[in-house]
């Protein structure tokens, strides 16, 4: 099932990791600096100084946007194992910059901008956590975020991620096979598709207050329970190796490759094992343009947006935009689930 | 002086301070410089089409106030306003076409065709020419009162113009219902003083 990816990319074109890599930790000594130039001014660290460091040290950087970074959280995204270096769950193809990444989003939730999420999600609140479990499993519930990551190890996956808007990028996500959390909660036979649920909280999040806003609260998506169990479907709670900012769904969010970005639903806190297929909110606003699937197709052209090609982000204005590959490239591994169906009519 | 005379090249300048932002923004993405954001042809398509709303608008309001405001000196600005929306519409196409579609004259027919929202907003580009090429004063002469008729195509352009706002919501109506409702009162308004007795003796006395 593993297939090795054909392209050749020039070497100047791939983001080293160690660039975005070593930010995590040029942040942290620029902390320690602005911690210990502060203890000398003081003349002496007392306990004040010393709660101080430990308030700013569990104070997310501002481009997280984050209340607080859980230390376990912390702790859990940095003992991941890295991408395989070849096969779908990695790429040759340069990532878009973390800058990028966290400041041209779509997160509705948050603002119509692309700027909105990074500047609006201020001080979001990730602990406490808690994902409730429904449905047709034999362990629902309700879980606090630390027992539903506890026993799964976490991995990075380099994936790309094509918007419905024609624009794409290529993101380092950390996490874990759904299918592992799925099993996990032993859905009996009448689960046939989940559905996902995103936090409603007008008053973190501003959009879901806006009169204007044409998608109904809370944002819901879901997925069928093959696709649910592919390998390539992970749930994401860190990228470019840290915890998941605030304006990308922090602190847990869907990841599935192969379909457009808006299946991808973030800050989850209802997973629902259901007997039929759920509504979601794209296909709640407008049926025609949005449909359940929202599988990456070139050959379907959205009502709004021609598919065939795509600006991959960072993109200059004099670029070429670049094909978009069926299934976003993915296509060995997934078009076996959608045998037999017509793309058109289940787009 | 009179102080209108003076204010016009401040308006004029006011005007075209935006454009001349996004060329210089053009200019420095010719060298490799960007500071149009990660996705600067969908940046460039969305700030020049929002100009060219905000500027249709104000031309359009342009009569509502000058009786509402007794203030017949805003006539002389209402060429001025109504070419630069025509600028604008011009950019926010040539963008649309160059820097999106990237001249794929194949694309182009098919968007064309396939999307009514850029259907829209083509016919309304299409409709606005004729009023910038009538636009100077010895074709208003010469025209007499066709050419007011024909420069009663802006009533149409702009609901057009709306249609195509409207067209391309994704997550909020907020531009709709905002352009929409400007359009709406300064339509209405014209509605109004036409057939409306009271209304039109109400203004004139102002």
């Amino acid at each position: 099932m593993l297939i090795k990816t054909k392209k050749e990319i020039p070497a100047s074109e791939i983001t080293p990791a160690y660039v975005y890599k070593n930010r995590r930790e040029f942040l942290m000594g620029s902390a320690n600096i602005a911690l210990g130039a502060g203890a000398l001014g003081a003349g002496l660290i007392s306990p004040t100084a010393l709660a101080q460091a430990d308030g700013l040290r569990a104070r997310a950087p501002a481009e997280i946007n984050l209340a607080a970074k859980p230390d376990w959280l912390v702790d859990k995204v940095s003992s991941r194992s890295d991408a395989p270096a070849n096969g779908p769950y990695n790429t040759e193809e340069a990532l878009t910059p973390f800058q990028d990444a966290t400041n041209y989003n779509n997160f509705f939730e948050f603002g119509n901008g692309k700027g909105d999420p990074a500047n609006r999600a201020q001080d979001f609140k990730i602990d406490p956590w808690s994902v409730e479990i429904a449905g047709e499993v034999n362990k629902p519930g309700n879980y606090n975020l630390e027992d539903i990551l506890q026993p799964h190890a976490l991995e990075e996956r380099v994936y790309r991620m094509r918007c419905v808007e024609a624009f794409s990028m290529v993101i380092p996500w950390i996490g874990f096979p759904l299918a592992d959390l799925i099993n996990r909660f032993e859905p009996n036979a009448n689960a046939r598709f989940i559905e996902f649920e995103t936090l409603y909280d007008p008053e973190q999040m501003p959009g879901q207050a806006a009169r204007t806003s044409s998608l109904g609260w809370p944002y819901r998506e879901g997925l069928r329970m093959d696709e649910a169990m592919h390998p390539l479907t992970i749930l994401a709670v860190g990228m470019y190796d840290d915890i998941l900012p605030a304006q990308n769904g922090a602190p847990l969010r869907l990841v599935v490759p192969w379909k457009y970005g808006y299946k991808s639903i973030k800050s989850i806190v209802r997973i629902n094992f259901r007997q039929d297929m759920p509504n979601t909110a794209w296909n709640d606003y407008a049926s025609n343009e949005y449909g359940f699937y929202s599988n990456v197709n070139p050959q379907i052209s959205h009502p709004r947006w021609s598919q065939a090609t795509e600006r991959r982000l960072p993109s200059g204005l004099f670029d070429r935009r670049i094909p978009t590959q069926l299934f976003n490239g993915y296509a060995e591994e997934v078009a076996h689930l959608y045998e037999g169906m017509d793309l058109r009519t289940y787009f | 002086m009179k102080p209108e005379l003076a204010i016009k090249p401040i308006v004029f300048i006011l005007l075209l301070v935006p454009a001349l932002y996004y060329f210089y923004a053009v200019y420095l993405a010719l060298n490799g410089e960007n500071i149009l954001g990660p996705d600067p042809a969908q940046a460039l398509s969305l700030a020049t089409g929002e100009w060219s709303i905000r500027i249709l608008v104000a031309a359009l309001a342009i009569t509502p106030l000058r009786y509402l405001l007794n203030m017949p000196q805003l006539w002389n600005y209402r060429r001025m306003v109504g070419l630069f929306g025509l600028f604008y519409v011009c950019l926010h196409l040539i963008v649309f076409l160059m820097f999106l579609l990237q001249w794929q004259w194949a694309d182009i027919g098919r968007e064309i065709v396939e999307r009514p929202y850029i259907t829209i907003g083509f016919a309304a580009f299409i409709l606005l020419l004729p009023l910038g090429l009538t636009s100077f004063k010895a074709a208003q002469r010469k025209m007499g009162r066709n050419w007011k008729k024909l420069h009663r195509l802006v009533y149409a352009i702009n609901i057009l113009a709306v249609l195509h706002i409207l067209w391309v919501v994704r997550s909020s109506y907020f531009d709709a219902v905002l352009y929409g409702s400007l359009v709406s009162i300064c339509l209405g308004y014209r509605i109004l003083r036409k057939y409306n007795p009271v209304v039109r003796k109400f203004v004139l006395l102002k």
